[in-house]
């Protein structure tokens, strides 16, 4: 997890890593959403080791095979095979790759361009701020889903577009988490200290405010990875995301769709993998608000 | 409530003018001839050609061509679809109530069940019943529901042969549209009884599958707005004045822990657009959702134009009204919102 490093920097203080880890870790869900993920996260990098086939790879003489526990499973293909004999643990192992990648790239978009707006609009005030946050209101009142089709329809069906659309959807919400966070750090005596000897709004924004900012964009990033996992696997699902071949969970449940009577493991397997997953970030993302940020403690 | 009422109106007409400035964009950012986008792949005869350029004004300047765009859409011309050769005015005129049926009841049952649950567990806070119904709270709130509904498929329809897995009613049925609700339509096209359970049984479960992740959050901040509630002094009070507990859970307490509960649930219009899209396809559930995506995937794209312009409006007018009437209905939402 990226936020390994933020946490034991001086951005969260007054609490030390030691401090944080206190809190997390008798958090019973943190812990638990924190292990959701780094097992996830194994099986994205480790999955060209631990895969026992190529996600693609077609084996003419096993279609549909049902998992090894369910009468004519076969050992070789421990959770079956799909429509054209690829085998499904190989698919949902690679699918974890995507989906990670997936989520981390949502969150480095909207966190980079979210949080500059929100620094520049709440720092800069007027009709700046202004301009920015209708924008903002604009994105945040149209439904999500209306965003990523308008985007999907011009730049066409893809992986690629599906994150880029899902990624606009979620700026808002670090463009407000930021700027809220601006407008109070901006009148507190350190920057006012620095203005007067000089600190430029560069200065200001970069290197005195925003660590300030960083541990609730830190909880909004853990939860923007569910967030990006779910909307990008529902693109995916409605053919507007990853296009067959690629093993997307949710491309795959589409593809399983017309086998639900006689291959229900197809469509079971990988929802229950998008399930768990979004699960555990947020209930990481829970833990890491109520460790880092005793304010947002609900 | 003057005051108040254009503020809101001074951020819904941007937002609305964002909406026609997407909707707009949309065709004209899509690489290739707008025209011929709209006429379709079959094309068309020179004719034709010449006339969809004038009626739409390509050959004049951008911001004519956005200016006569809402002098046609304020006119009701939606353009057409290149698929049916339908008005996309009436076609989504057909689909929305569907949509709306199917939106208000997921709804209702994320109300009438959500809050009861939620009472009882801030009510019994740190008990088992608590601490069950937030675990499954957040499963429910982590749900994709695009798998959800086809498990629910494959439980009630495929294993226990309970439901039927697609359509609002049965075939047999022939009901003329009138409120454009069925549970209403059947009474009124005289069908009685066998038609209205078709159509409920067709509803049960894209109404769940819709339902769960509101569900779920409406449960979630019932039980948080209750608890502080419960924390207040005059609960105290009540409670030392002698009223039963349940009159001061109910009657002191629940009443003003509705409030911020009430105002998400109104404002969740955008999130069942959302949730619209992907339920009605997976039930073949004739609505707006369905109707986009698959325009999106036969690229109509006078459909998709006119569809998205039309759904961001349904989302900003019903928005509108959810804040008017809370703000006439408690004045204290007044200055907040």
């Amino acid at each position: 997890m990226s936020s390994g490093g933020a946490v034991e920097s001086p951005m969260t203080a007054p609490s030390s890593f030691g401090e944080f880890w206190f809190v997390f870790s008798r958090n019973r869900g943190a812990v638990v959403g924190l292990a959701i993920v780094a097992l996830f996260a194994f099986l994205a990098i480790a999955a060209p080791w631990i895969a026992p086939y190529d996600p693609a790879l077609i084996s003419d003489g096993a279609l549909l095979k049902p998992p090894f526990w369910s009468e004519g499973g076969e050992p070789g293909f421990w959770l079956g095979t799909d429509d054209v004999g690829r085998d499904l643990l190989s698919r949902l192992i690679y699918g974890a790759r995507v989906s990670m990648a997936v989520g981390f790239l949502v969150v480095v978009v909207s966190l980079a361009v979210g949080t500059l707006l929100g620094l520049v609009g709440g720092y800069a005030g007027g009709w700046i701020d202004a301009v920015i946050m209708r924008l903002m209101d604009i994105l945040m009142s149209l439904p999500s889903i209306l965003l990523a089709i308008v985007v999907v329809t011009v730049l066409g069906q893809s992986l690629v577009n599906a994150i880029l659309a899902v990624s606009i959807t979620v700026i808002p919400g670090f463009v407000r988490l930021v700027r809220a966070q601006v407008l109070v750090e901006k009148s507190k005596p350190y920057v006012i200290a620095s203005r007067t000897f000089g600190a430029g709004p560069m200065r200001q924004i970069f290197i005195n405010i925003l660590p300030n900012c960083m541990a609730p964009v830190i909880v909004q990033g853990t939860l923007g990875f569910s967030d990006g996992i779910l909307n990008v696997a529902a693109l995916g699902f409605l053919g507007l995301g990853a296009q067959p071949p690629t093993a997307e969970w949710g491309t795959m449940l589409s593809d399983a769709r017309s086998f639900i009577e006689s291959a229900p493991w197809l469509v079971t397997l990988p929802g229950l993998c998008i399930l768990i997953l979004v699960l555990g970030f947020n209930l990481l993302g829970d833990g890491l608000r109520d460790a880092l940020d005793p304010r947002l403690q609900k | 409530m003057i005051a108040f009422l254009l503020r809101r109106l001074g951020v819904a007409i941007p937002t609305l003018i964002g909406a026609t400035v997407i909707a707009f964009g949309l065709i004209r950012l899509v690489p290739g001839d707008p025209v011929l986008h709209m006429i379709g792949e079959r094309g068309a005869s020179p004719e034709v050609y010449a006339e969809m350029r004038a009626r739409y004004g390509l050959d004049r300047p951008l911001t004519t061509q956005y200016f006569l765009f809402l002098k046609n859409a304020l006119n009701g011309d939606f353009g057409e679809s290149i698929v049916s050769g339908q008005p996309v005015w009436h076609e989504f005129m057909d689909r929305f109530p569907a949509t709306l049926e199917l939106g208000l009841i997921a709804l209702s049952l994320a109300v009438l069940i959500g809050i009861p649950l939620g009472v009882v567990a801030a009510v019994r806070r740190n008990s088992l019943f608590d601490y069950a119904l937030m675990s499954v709270s957040l499963v429910g709130y982590s749900m994709p529901i695009f798998w959800w509904g086809l498990i629910l498929i494959l439980f009630f329809s495929v294993k226990l042969g309970l439901t039927p897995v697609s359509g609002r009613i049965d075939f047999a049925y022939d009901v003329p549209p009138w409120s454009g609700f069925l549970l209403i339509d059947v009474w009124k096209a005289g069908e009685g009884w066998p038609a209205f359970k078709s159509a409920l049984v067709h509803l049960v479960l894209p109404a769940i599958a819709l339902g769960t992740i509101p569900l779920a959050t409406v449960a979630r901040m019932t039980r948080s707005s209750m608890l502080e509630v419960l924390g207040e002094d005059y609960m105290r009070t009540a409670r030392a004045k002698g009223l039963s507990r349940m009159r001061v859970i109910f009657v002191h307490g629940l009443r003003n822990a509705l409030v911020p509960v009430i105002t998400v649930v109104g404002l969740m219009a955008g999130s069942i657009v959302t949730g619209a899209v992907l339920t009605e396809t997976i039930f073949s559930w004739p609505g707006i959702g369905r109707w986009l995506v698959e325009s999106v995937l036969a690229r109509d794209y006078p459909v998709v134009q006119s569809g998205i312009l039309l759904i961001s409006l349904a989302v900003i007018v019903v928005n509108l009204l959810v804040d008017v009437a809370y703000a006439w209905a408690n004045p204290r939402l007044r200055g907040r919102l």
